[in-house]
């Protein structure tokens, strides 16, 4: 699995839980480092068992932590690159939301080697929408319940979230517009760059 | 104004909304909305096309009737203000009756420079223009970038500390022979003056026997902190054997130096070294060479002649230092021949 996605978990866990509950997690799964970095690759494996662990030592609902873990993905401070790139799918929510299919093959333009689960979006009446999420990680689908909350946000736009279920490697969020322009959003300049 | 309903200037904005339409006389009688976001000093419409838009290639367009013969070939334009924006552009007849014409423009390039320049939006290009996607291909490859070089920064750490690791002698700290050899082939590759110690400690083995091994390396770290405080920075201290090190000193002026700093070494040594409440007591028997550009010999030779004047210190009753002389080599060559003579008959 690519660094990018280990490294970001082992942030998102020493951001919040502390670096002793990060060594924790890796001294369970039988690791013999900590550190990730971000351009290496490492065995597919260790993801799913990290995201194990720490349901197992921080003692907290798998589902919600997948949740904050997506949440942390595009507000954590040092993670505005990753926001900002989302924010070039679309010029606002909707737009943003049917941006997400191809959201696997714009991150591989970036980094060739990272493969992020397919996304497919489904437009339903009224302004509802479902997401289905295919991924092998389960739990994906509330990271991008997570992404979804701040990026709805960060358009200004009021949604409903749901996580509907799913089985067999198939995750499904419920999404309802209530209001495309319900806030101000924040203001996104093309031509600025991320710090 | 006799045009197709289908190329209405409604229809332009969205399919190309950098577009102006200029009439015969050279004025612009529209502007797409991006294009006059280029120009936000005044209406686009009515200034002439060429007082806001200079055409560097093809050269010397520099009225209407240059320009309306420049149909279907690239243009290279630059807006006529302080941030000189390069563009490309394509022209086309717009009316022919008429004599109007297209002018599509676009970045190429600068696209980068233009977005930020005249804060433009996603919604200001068209939706098929792929100015977005390079602009989010900018900057996700410049952050995935900044990662690999951060990480290649951490990897040449990791390497430059590896191989300072393979230069260091773990129980002193001390350069190793690795190191020495290095310093010496640097050295000896230019005219240089310089001085090479074999320093030999003196009763070292009667402290590890008697007060055993951990005894031995607490006065090995002690005397390697000895040579180390008694020579400069720019010295090299080597550890090369079990109580052999070997300094190399370089800008040596005079043998009056070397004799003050072997002798404070010594001093230092001979001082007694507590350890667990028993004195240990050792001292130091060194052999220096002097080399200077006259006298250059090979690495193999100079360690040699510091190896033969460490002898003679050692003969000479131990706890002293001897500097090198071709005496020295003589009188060794003297002792030394018969016995090589009758190496070779027996």
């Amino acid at each position: 699995m690519h660094g990018l996605i280990n490294r970001t978990i082992q942030q998102f866990v020493c951001d919040t839980y502390g670096v002793p509950v990060w060594e924790d997690i890796c001294a369970r799964i039988g690791l013999e480092f900590t550190d990730f970095e971000a351009m290496l690759s490492y065995e597919k494996s260790y993801t799913s068992d990290l995201l194990t662990a720490m349901a197992d030592v921080v003692g907290r609902p798998r589902a919600s932590m997948m949740e904050d873990l997506g949440t942390y993905l595009v507000t954590a401070p040092g993670f505005d690159a990753a926001r900002r790139l989302l924010r070039f799918g679309g010029v606002n929510f909707v737009d943003f939301l049917h941006s997400l299919d191809d959201l696997p093959d714009r991150v591989r333009l970036a980094v060739s080697d990272l493969y992020l689960p397919a996304l497919e979006l489904h437009s339903h009446a009224d302004n509802r929408f479902s997401l289905r999420c295919m991924a092998d990680i389960s739990g994906y689908g509330h990271v991008m319940m997570g992404i979804l909350r701040v990026m709805a946000d960060d358009y200004g736009a009021l949604a409903w979230l749901d996580h509907a279920g799913g089985s067999a490697g198939v995750e499904t969020i419920s999404i309802s517009l209530v209001a495309a322009d319900f806030a101000e959003g924040r203001h996104f300049d093309l031509g600025a760059r991320a710090g | 104004m006799t045009t197709s309903p289908l190329l209405s200037p409604t229809v332009l904005d969205v399919l190309c909304p950098m577009h102006v339409v200029v009439d015969a006389t050279g004025h612009v009688t529209h502007a797409g909305p991006t294009a006059q976001k280029l120009w936000p000093y005044a209406p686009l419409e009515g200034t002439r096309f060429l007082e806001v838009f200079c055409v560097k290639r093809p050269r010397a367009i520099s009225n209407m009737h240059d320009l309306t013969h420049a149909a279907d070939r690239k243009l290279h334009l630059e807006i006529r203000n302080a941030e000189r924006t390069a563009l490309k552009g394509i022209l086309v007849p717009f009316d022919s009756a008429g004599g109007s014409i297209i002018v599509n423009l676009g970045f190429g390039i600068s696209v980068i420079d233009g977005v930020r320049d005249y804060a433009l939006t996603n919604a200001d290009f068209a939706a098929t223009d792929l100015a977005i996607e390079m602009l989010y291909l900018v900057e996700a490859k410049t952050a995935a970038m900044e990662a690999s070089r951060r990480l290649n920064l951490r990897l040449q750490g990791a390497r430059v500390a590896a191989e300072e690791q393979a230069y260091t002698d773990t129980l002193t700290g001390l350069k190793n022979r690795r190191a020495l050899d290095t310093v010496l082939t640097r050295l000896l590759s230019t005219p240089s003056q310089f001085a090479v110690m074999h320093i030999d400690l003196d009763y070292f083995k009667a402290v590890n026997d008697t007060l055993g091994h951990a005894a031995g390396d607490h006065v090995l770290q002690l005397v390697a902190r000895i040579m180390v405080e008694e020579t400069r920075a720019s010295d090299t201290v080597a550890r090369v054997g079990g109580d052999e090190f070997t300094v190399v000193l370089p800008d040596v002026h005079s043998e009056k130096t070397l004799r003050r700093i072997g002798r404070r070494i010594i001093d230092r040594m001979e001082e007694p070294i507590p350890f667990q409440g028993e004195d240990c007591r050792i001292s130091a028997s060194i052999g220096t060479v002097w080399v200077r550009p006259e006298n250059a010999a090979t690495m193999e030779e100079v360690l040699a002649d510091a190896d033969l004047a460490l002898y003679a210190s050692k003969h000479a009753g131990r706890a002293q230092q001897t500097l090198y002389t071709p005496a020295l080599r003589a009188a060794a060559n003297r002792v030394q021949a018969p016995q090589e003579h009758k190496g070779q008959t027996g």
